[in-house]
């Protein structure tokens, strides 16, 4: 209980920022609505893809439409919820212009930690819930058979696919210090990276199979564990214990995001590197 | 006594990139300074001549190519979160505020950031207020705050953690005599009360005259002039000016001892008198003016700081 409090109290310089943007944004309604209304509409364009791909062909990459719905519903959800809480990060070069780094710097708390916390986009919420939906379908059409097994991978899908998708902005970010309008190479990444893992692996060409399976672990965030949920054979390439290996994958996005923040960091401040 | 800011020969150079090239700029060359707690400093020179990047070296914010830097005791690469706690910095260009929210806010904001607790962030920030005069706009959004308005509310978040030491860029550009005149009055204030270190980068002299009792000057990364203001007049023969106003025409009032005139216009309606503070007082020329004419109006212009820079930039050369 009093360790809990002492973190809750350590917290405080986060929780305050966090709220404070939180407030702000909620308080203009009217306009806070229309964001959310063209969150919501540009997330259902991208489902409508997919379902409208689905009126030439019945089956894609060996999955039928429910089962892509799961692919989608996972790694959008994980995306969206990843982009209300860090995607302000690749918004890096913003911070430098303004001045907001600098400021940071001559606060007592870990700089990455700082631009992390400083700042939520709440219209992803719409995001999400489209995100939601179509996982939720996805699940209500498909034969599980729901267990703690089953329920234990989605969570540790979930979980761990955010934490993936927050890793690739804060290295989208972390890129920015390197280069000059480095956007949008970035962006090919993070939302290519989105589009790719929202889309069966199975029919990856062999380059995206290496870059978007591994080098940055899209595949673990939605296509891997569905496979594994749904019990379907793997391509040969890929066994389907893979399914639960979302964690490793985090993990090993964010060993890439930390390092290149911190040849970012030591750029900017040119201390070599 | 320990110092609150040592340097020992301070580099810093950048690589910039000139088409195809590549060259080294030096943007501070071999800094060595000693400033003690309690003083106030000015740190003057050009624009580009290195000052921003030296207040970035001491907070921790680059890091130096070579040589040495302590501030408040700590290293600020090394020891950056533990020195924020001890320095406040106001950047005349950039906000620590949030734009978005009403004043109060932010204040609350800052106050959670720096762990106050909450006795003390009522009784810090209901100070502030009142001695910067903030209470009318405190629930206004900082994007709506006047430019003065707004400089106060910067300086009151770069103090709400009572910092030791205060670095102050370009406190008070752009501001009116008004806000210029309330925000010196509160500095003072403030390092008398606390014993606060303040080192100010400005372009305005008044700013020195009235702040700072040591000045450093700086001319292409290089320390140029480290001593205290009178001195700095000496050094660069600095004159100041007498202008007065006088009831009829005149002749050029010529041959006062320890002056030289200037100009005349409107016949000797409106003259000015430059003289060396050194040698003589305001009050002994504008006696010796009184004498031979009737004056109605008179203003003692200060040496302006770009004319004394200059000054040592040419007398360096």
């Amino acid at each position: 209980m009093a360790e809990g409090f002492a973190l809750w109290a350590r917290l405080r310089p986060y929780r305050a920022v966090l709220a404070s943007r939180a407030r702000s944004q909620a308080s203009y309604r009217a306009n806070f609505a229309l964001d959310l209304v063209s969150s919501l509409l540009a997330a259902l364009v991208e489902l409508a893809e997919v379902w409208v791909l689905f009126h030439a062909v019945t089956r894609l990459g060996g999955l039928e439409f429910h089962q892509i719905l799961l692919v989608f519903g996972l790694a959008d959800l994980a995306f969206s919820l990843a982009d209300l809480a860090v995607g302000h990060c690749d918004n890096l070069p913003t911070y430098v212009r303004a001045g907001t780094l600098d400021v940071f710097y001559l606060r007592p708390q870990p700089l990455l930690l700082q631009l992390v916390t400083s700042d939520v986009t709440l219209r992803r919420l719409a995001r999400a819930a489209v995100g939601l939906v179509a996982l939720v379908a996805g699940l209500a059409t498909s034969d599980i058979s729901w267990g703690v097994g089953s329920v234990a991978l989605l969570v540790v899908a979930l979980t761990s696919g955010c934490a993936t998708f927050g890793a690739m902005f804060v290295w989208a970010g972390a890129c920015q210090f390197f280069l000059i309008d480095g956007a949008e190479m970035t962006n090919a990444f993070v939302y290519g990276g989105r589009y790719a893992a929202t889309q069966p692996a199975s029919v990856w060409s062999r380059p995206l199979k290496v870059v978007f399976g591994f080098f940055f672990p899209m595949a673990f965030t939605g296509f891997l564990p569905t496979l594994r949920l749904l019990d379907l054979p793997a391509p040969p390439w890929l066994p389907t214990w893979l399914g639960w290996c979302g964690p490793l994958a985090a993990l090993w996005a964010w060993a890439m995001a930390l390092l290149c923040w911190r040849w970012g960091v030591r750029h900017y401040r040119g201390g070599g590197g | 006594m320990s110092a609150i800011v040592e340097t020992d020969g301070l580099t810093r150079e950048f690589t910039v990139r000139d088409g195809l090239r590549r060259r080294r700029l030096t943007a501070v060359e071999d800094l060595t300074v000693r400033i003690s707690p309690g003083e106030a400093v000015g740190y003057i020179g050009a624009n580009g001549a290195g000052k921003s990047t030296t207040i970035k070296m001491l907070t921790g914010i680059l890091v130096p190519t070579t040589g040495t830097v302590t501030t408040c005791g700590l290293r600020p690469v090394k020891d950056r979160r533990r020195l924020a706690r001890q320095v406040g910095v106001v950047f005349g260009q950039r906000s620590q505020l949030w734009w978005d929210l009403p004043l109060r806010e932010s204040f609350r904001i800052l106050a959670a950031i720096h762990s106050l607790p909450a006795a003390v962030e009522r009784a810090r920030t209901d100070e502030l207020v009142e001695r910067l005069e903030m209470a009318e706009f405190l629930g206004t959004p900082v994007r709506q705050l006047s430019l003065g308005q707004r400089m106060r509310a910067e300086v009151a978040a770069a103090l709400l953690h009572a910092p030791r030491l205060v670095i102050l860029d370009e406190p008070t550009i752009g501001l009116d005599v008004l806000s210029k005149q309330r925000l010196r009055e509160f500095l003072v204030a403030e390092r008398r009360t606390r014993g606060t270190t303040l080192l100010l980068t400005t372009h305005d002299m008044g700013d020195v005259e009235r702040l700072c009792d040591r000045v450093l000057v700086i001319d292409h990364g290089r320390l140029a002039y480290d001593g205290d203001l009178a001195g700095l007049g000496r050094a660069t023969g600095a004159e100041r000016v007498l202008a007065v106003d006088l009831a009829g025409p005149s002749a050029d009032l010529t041959g006062i001892p320890a002056a030289r005139h200037l100009s005349s216009e409107a016949h000797g309606l409106r003259q000015r008198l430059a003289f060396d503070a050194e040698a003589t007082t305001a009050a002994r020329v504008f006696a010796a003016v009184a004498e031979r004419a009737e004056v109605l109006d008179f203003t003692v212009e200060e040496p302006d700081i770009e004319d004394v820079v200059r000054r040592i930039y040419a007398a360096r050369r």
